[in-house]
């Protein structure tokens, strides 16, 4: 009996791996394919063997001007994340440390606000920014983005701040803590790693966003998402090019996700599974 | 609940957060809301825009391709999600059992998911769909069969396919947490009991993956729902129009045809679509809370 069951077990894990690599399999091939020349790019069946050349992320990064975008892409989701927090922590702090009885209403609401389509407001957004001179623009797209990503920031933050003992919380306010030294030296070094996790969620989020980043620019702030949509084309069968371009351009999201997967559910459910 | 110290609240913490908010979300939808009813054209700066009531609604219901626009909004969320469902399901359960490369695994299958959209849909469309060069034309070629333009002949079902590809990994997540919160003794007391590992599913694992399996479902359509990039990237919403989805017939109205009022009348029934589901979901986690239960 118990042997039987260790070798359907081992059989189970085995198939668990092989379709763990048949489902990367697409994103793995994309990025030895970036390291080949075009012509072994083409090769059917691909070569196991080949020479592996740096020339492709030269061509992509260098003539295409994937840098403009690079740069873009780290100052709105940079930014967007700085405000989103300056304006969110505080906020949840207050939601989960003085809760009233609006409280719970506030948060639906909010979470309401993030499951907005960005379709519904795409039109006025676009026919205000236009008027208003944020078309085209860093802080135009930091707004939104900021909007995007601070539901997200005040809930993770007050669900963090609700797991914190609420002990130290008590000794540091009869020890005469005032309100910013509670929150400095008490409170964010304790919830420091859920700090860090919401920070890479909204990175995630901003990093990839495309709608509005494709509807609301065109020549001076696109970002990497926008950059990458010009492989649609005939342009997208340089797979070698294509594949540099999207490997370099999907990499420190993939990074950050993989550094927060046990905090992702918690991001998009609002909180609801942990 | 917690106890509280002090009890006076501190709504200037809070306030500019939601006054953001306010402006950035609601001001828009109010907006949207005005131009729905006009017949706004960017197109025609001539013609003096007009108050035409519930004209563009009515004019949406009537509209020659809404049936097909509509039919292709449930057939692509639909599919997504139930594929999505299933075999993020079948993940979740091989994934729950501890194993050497467990981690590893899971790493892997959560990467669809982080990728950036418009990165899987050129990958998809030039390296694995190409008619003359894609990876699954001419492995196919190879075994003797023909060369199929996937984009083109099975357009939905390649999107279907690559929008899978990237949510199943969602689900997977949430059912994962799911299985976490069910006791280890409930199975093994099950398995003495004789069940098979089909009852053992029926009768223990799904009644408690419920909760779960409708959170993901609400969530994970709500976001399908509101797919662009891939749509965008792929098809464009062709042939035709048979990958126009509802979100994309509102960008093709708003930025092809540049009718606003019609674009904003769409979009005010996407955001009614979007806040039914969210309502729903709202009642589940709240029902939540009521009974105490946390995941």
């Amino acid at each position: 009996m118990r042997p039987h069951r260790m070798f359907w077990g081992h059989l189970l894990s085995i198939v668990t791996v092989l379709i763990a690599l048949i489902v990367f399999f697409p994103i793995l091939w994309m990025v030895l394919t970036s390291f080949k020349s075009e012509a072994d790019a083409f090769t059917y069946p691909p070569p196991l063997i080949f020479h592996p050349t740096l020339d492709q992320y030269e061509v992509a990064l260098g003539a295409s001007g994937y840098f403009h975008y690079l740069l873009n892409t780290v100052i709105v989701t940079g930014f967007s994340a700085l405000v989103a927090l300056l304006l969110g922590v505080p906020a949840a702090y207050s939601l989960a440390f003085y809760p009233t009885r609006r409280s719970d209403f506030t948060l639906m609401w909010l979470m309401s606000t993030r499951m907005l389509p960005a379709v519904g407001v795409i039109v006025p957004l676009y026919i205000i920014f236009k008027n208003l001179g944020w078309f085209d623009t860093y802080h135009g797209l930091i707004a939104l983005y900021t909007a995007m990503n601070l539901p997200l920031v005040i809930w993770m933050m007050r669900s963090f701040f609700m797991d914190l003992p609420y002990e130290t919380l008590e000794a540091a306010r009869i020890d005469g803590a005032g309100l910013l030294q509670e929150l400095r030296l008490v409170i964010l070094p304790m919830a420091l790693p859920g700090l860090v996790s919401t920070i890479l969620l909204c990175l995630i989020f901003t990093w990839n966003e495309f709608f509005l980043a494709f509807n609301l620019t065109v020549t001076k702030v696109p970002t990497l998402t926008v950059f990458i949509v010009g492989f649609k084309t005939s342009e997208g069968l340089f797979w070698a090019k294509m594949s540099a371009a999207a490997t370099v351009s999907a990499l420190p999201v993939i990074i950050a996700g993989w550094l927060s997967q046990r905090q992702i559910v918690r991001g998009l459910t609002a909180g609801a599974i942990k | 609940m917690r106890k509280q110290i002090e009890v006076r609240s501190r709504p200037w913490m809070h306030r500019p957060a939601i006054i953001y908010m306010i402006v950035l979300t609601q001001v828009p939808v109010l907006f949207t809301l005005y131009y729905s009813v006009t017949n706004w054209n960017l197109l025609r700066p001539d013609r003096p825009r007009a108050f035409i009531g519930l004209g563009n609604y009515i004019g949406f219901f009537l509209a020659r391709d809404t049936a097909r626009i509509m039919l292709n909004t449930v057939v692509f969320s639909v599919g997504v999600v139930v594929l999505s469902l299933v075999f993020g399901m079948i993940l979740a359960l091989l994934l729950t059992r501890e194993f050497r490369g467990r981690n590893l695994a899971r790493t892997l299958l959560i990467t669809p998911f982080l990728i950036m959209p418009t990165v899987s849909a050129v990958m998809w469309k030039n390296m694995l769909f190409n008619p003359a060069f894609g990876l699954i034309s001419s492995t196919l070629a190879l075994l003797g069969g023909p060369r199929i333009d996937w984009m083109n002949q099975y357009a939905m079902a390649s999107l279907i396919t690559i929008v899978t590809w990237e949510w199943t990994p969602f689900m997977m997540l949430i059912l994962l947490s799911g299985l976490q919160g069910l006791a280890k003794e409930q199975l093994e007391a099950a398995q003495i009991d004789g069940a098979g590992p089909i009852t053992t599913f029926r009768s223990i694992i799904l009644p408690h993956l419920t909760r779960y399996i409708e959170i993901g479902v609400l969530l994970e359509t709500l976001f399908v729902l509101n797919i662009f990039g891939e749509i965008f990237t792929t098809t464009t919403g062709g042939p035709a129009n048979y990958t126009t989805t509802l979100t994309f017939n509102i960008y093709l109205e708003a930025f092809k045809r540049w009718n606003v009022g019609r674009a904003s009348a769409f979009a005010v029934i996407a955001v009614i679509f979007a806040n039914i589901i969210t309502l729903l979901f709202i009642r589940i986690i709240r029902h939540d809370s009521r009974t105490g239960e946390t995941a």
